[in-house]
């Protein structure tokens, strides 16, 4: 346990630096995008010279760059991370909005991806070149080829319109109070297709990379000494092909996390789900630096979280992995 | 079956003064209205600060009006306007003043009387001084006496056409309570993201990314209104996910052309949903080629002429907007009667005559075909303001312009062209507010300082255009201010310093049910105390 610690303590000083360039990339690049937060604003309302100038002089944009980036850092020393322009609150008080409703979904869709990605993996890998892998392979490659947006809206046809099995889109029902356990179903209930969307592309990698790495076992000598003592198949397939597979596709997972996090854009605009996706969208057309900042710090945390999560998941998963590292 | 209906024809009925209930004949039938339910709208918007009185645009009127009342709103009939917090209003011969009766027991959501303090709080304090657009219609307001708090008398420090505050009563005069934001940074006031007003409906919640609620007045000073028990806008930033909650019955409207226009036909053959084209006309919008005067080619009126004539606005109406557009012929609206006049220079569709045109003023064309390359910068503002980057390229390529297409977002299109006239043409799409001098002389007037949005950034300047602007701007009668501006019209249709191409205003797609729907000029920006819906 101590030693778990002590890895978790000097990841969080590495991340340190990280951390300081994501912030100054973030205030680099919208200062090198032509157009101010202010612009951003009066590109909505209009107004005259004296409306302009009141607006930059309340948001802190009337300043020189250098005192700018000054009173950014000092910003994001604070509590809050600072003061969102766009959304006239504190970055923290936005971001703690919408990341909940991001790790729901990306909870949900780590679940489907795997669920489905593993199972289809394994079945596709347990005779390969069989009809059944044939069949699996070409729905997930198709599955691959699809883009998300498409996917998301053939789902809406299908399983809104046409069969209305589903909620458009959001992440409750608005303005119902329903108990706990019913609450979470609802939630549950408006999650299924957008993590079906968002999930197709990583069912298909899972699937290909499992059927792939149990095809390189099945050729090993350890598979063969298996057969050869008479082992039952099916043992074979979990114990000897499958689980050597499995060490990819967990690798694979923990790069994904960070897709998944700041990935979803897409997905969250059709099915109109309040994430961190869309935020760091409107932060860029809104020219809201520390609202940005915001976003990816939050994003790096975590995929540094995740990728600590795998590391010790594959200790778990693969003896040969010594503790040497932890 | 064809559910569409024509926009032709609901115009005719609106300016002809007919009662909106026969705008839906089929509807007119439908009994008495019903109480209760909840409507579920769709919003793409959530503007940072939703205070009408502030932000005087359509994104925030959408939630706010509902909310926050103006003195008069718009209407299709009699002299145009129906009273709402005021229900008198006489302008002084000299346009020294403006008196205003207020309605009788109103009352704030929070309880607390409205009075003629808090119109003059309001038009002092924030109209004049705080609204984007009130700064520019009320900057000469000196005063505002209240003799009783039933009447309030607006005193200005120079003549100030009474038909231009009229006219704009719908969208800048909305109401604040004096005792939430007298003493408090005006700007950073709770209230203007939690509304209080004495609309027709409360402000309840907004949950942001996800909707805002708003529920009934119980209080509301129009008897047995709203009929609604409550609003519900739902934050859907797809337009194809708009389309399908609406067939799901998922959302019963939306406004502003939320669903792609291509989309429509489609929608209009789904039982249950109809489309309904009316009820923006007092909120018109242009598509326009906006030029900057600096590049010294489209200094010289005869190449601005010639990309007038090198445009088919009638494939602009047709393709672009599937016929929901009409032909521009100036800056002002066909639906201002007020103000309107059709004779003004027209510049047909005639490629000959560009090219000819651009002959005779020198640039002939060199041996790859092209005269001249020009940066072009459409508005991201709407779908057809980029589609119309693209249509006008290939028009200008016809009369040998070589244009290149400059995309931008939103900040940076308006840094780019109000900013740092880093442009030679741009499509842009500037509203006409029911009154030339709210937002449509500022596009023609010159000496305007850098940096303003939506002004005249191009570099035009003609003291024959500044004058007659000036002159209207002061005029107090009516009808010779109204001359003017016809005036004003055919100048612009003679120098062309922008190119008004078409004019347009927005769809509204409905669940059947809803009832009272575009009945009037403003509908989606408006109280909606009316609307109901059926079993």
């Amino acid at each position: 346990m101590n030693r778990a610690l002590r890895v978790v303590a000097r990841r969080c000083i590495a991340a340190v630096p990280t951390f300081l360039l994501v912030a100054l990339a973030a205030f680099a690049l919208l200062e090198a995008a032509p157009g101010d937060a202010a612009d951003a604003y009066l590109a909505q309302t209009g107004g005259d010279l004296g409306f302009a100038a009141e607006l930059r002089a309340r948001l802190g944009l009337a300043a020189t760059w250098p005192e700018r980036l000054l009173g950014f850092f000092g910003s994001l020393l604070g509590l809050n991370l600072g003061q969102s322009v766009i959304f006239n609150r504190p970055v923290l008080a936005v971001l703690g909005e919408r990341l909940p409703n991001t790790l729901l979904l990306m909870s949900a869709t780590i679940l489907v991806a795997t669920g489905l990605g593993v199972t289809l993996g394994i079945l596709a890998g347990a005779r390969p070149g069989g009809v059944r892998d044939r069949v699996l392979s070409t729905a997930a490659l198709t599955l691959l080829a699809m883009p998300n947006f498409w996917l998301s809206l053939l789902l809406i046809l299908g399983f809104v319109v046409k069969l209305g099995w589903f909620p458009i889109g959001g992440i409750r029902t608005i303005g119902a109070q329903l108990p706990g356990l019913a609450a979470g179903f609802d939630v549950l209930h408006h999650l299924v297709l957008p993590a079906i969307a968002l999930g197709a592309g990583y069912i298909a990698i899972y699937q290909r990379t499992l059927r792939a790495g149990m095809i390189e076992a099945w050729r090993g000598d350890h598979v063969r000494a298996a057969h050869a003592r008479g082992v039952p198949r099916r043992a074979v397939i979990w114990r000897a092909v499958a689980r050597p597979a499995l060490l990819p596709v967990v690798v694979l997972f923990g790069q994904q996390m960070g897709a998944l996090v700041g990935g979803s854009v897409v997905v969250e605009t059709v099915f109109s789900i309040p994430g961190m996706g869309r935020l760091a969208y409107e932060a860029v057309v809104g020219r809201d630096a520390l609202l940005l900042v915001g976003v990816l710090l939050t994003a790096t945390c975590v995929v540094l979280l995740a990728n600590l999560i795998v590391d010790l998941l594959l200790v778990r998963l693969d003896p040969r992995i010594g503790a040497a590292d932890a | 079956m064809n559910r569409i209906r024509l926009p032709r024809r609901a115009l005719l009925l609106s300016t002809a003064g007919a009662a909106a209930a026969t705008q839906f004949p089929q509807r007119a039938r439908a009994q008495v209205p019903r109480r209760g339910g909840t409507l579920v709208v769709a919003a793409d918007t959530e503007p940072r600060n939703l205070n009408p009185a502030i932000v005087a645009s359509n994104g925030v009127f959408y939630v706010a009006s509902k909310v926050i009342e103006p003195l008069a709103e718009m209407s299709a009939s009699g002299d145009g306007l129906a009273p709402r917090l005021a229900t008198a209003w006489q302008g002084s011969p000299d346009g020294r003043s403006a008196t205003f009766t207020l309605r009788d027991g109103v009352t704030w959501h929070d309880g607390k009387p409205f009075t003629s303090a808090d119109l003059a709080f309001s038009a002092l304090e924030v109209w004049r001084k705080l609204q984007n657009l009130g700064r520019l219609v009320f900057k000469d307001l000196e005063a505002v006496e209240t003799p009783d708090s039933r009447t309030a008398i607006l005193r200005f420090a120079k003549p100030t056409p009474f038909q231009l505050i009229k006219n704009a009563l719908p969208s800048l005069t909305a109401v604040l309570p004096r005792h939430v934001f007298e003493g408090t940074d005006i700007n950073a006031n709770p209230a203007n993201q939690k509304l209080i007003g004495t609309g027709p409906f409360r402000f309840v919640e907004h949950r942001p990314g996800e909707y805002y609620r708003l529920e009934r007045n119980p209080n509301y000073w129009e008897a047995g209104r709203p009929y609604l028990d409550a609003i519900i806008y739902r934050v859907l930033p797809d337009r194809s996910a708009v389309a399908a909650a609406l067939e799901a019955d998922q959302i019963q409207l939306c406004a502003f052309s939320a669903v792609p226009l291509t989309d429509l036909a489609r929608l209009a053959a789904v039982p249950g949903v109809v489309v309904v084209p009316g009820g923006y006309d007092g909120i018109t919008y242009q598509l326009t080629v906006e030029i900057n005067h600096r590049r010294k080619e489209l200094a010289d009126v005869r190449v601005r002429r010639a990309i007038a004539h090198a445009i088919d606005r009638d494939f602009v109406v047709k393709t672009l907007f599937l016929g929901y557009a009409k032909a521009s012929t100036g800056p002002i609206p066909k639906f201002d009667t007020q103000f309107y006049t059709a004779d003004v220079a027209a510049t047909p569709f005639d490629v000959a005559r560009a090219n000819a045109l651009l002959d005779e003023a020198g640039y002939a064309r060199g041996s790859n075909g092209v005269r001249f390359q020009l940066r072009l910068l459409p508005a991201p503002w709407f779908e057809q303001t980029r589609q119309m980057g693209d249509y006008l390229r290939q028009a200008l390529r016809a009369i040998g312009i070589d244009a290149q297409i400059v995309a931008n977002d939103p900040a940076a299109h308006t840094r780019a062209v109000y900013t740092d006239h880093n442009f030679d043409l741009a499509i842009g799409s500037p509203v006409y507010r029911n009154d030339p001098a709210i937002s449509t002389t500022i596009l023609y007037q010159s000496g305007l300082p850098t940096g303003v949005p939506f002004s005249n950034q191009y570099g035009y300047a003609s003291a024959a255009m500044d004058e007659v602007i000036g002159k209207a701007a002061i005029s107090v009668d009516a009808t010779e201010r109204s001359q003017l501006y016809r005036g004003f019209q055919r100048r612009a249709a003679e120098e062309l310093p922008l190119l008004n191409v078409v004019e347009f205003t927005f769809i509204t797609v409905a669940r059947s049910k809803v009832q009272n729907v575009a009945n009037n000029p403003r509908w989606a920006t408006s109280h909606w105390a009316d609307a109901w819906l059926s079993g």
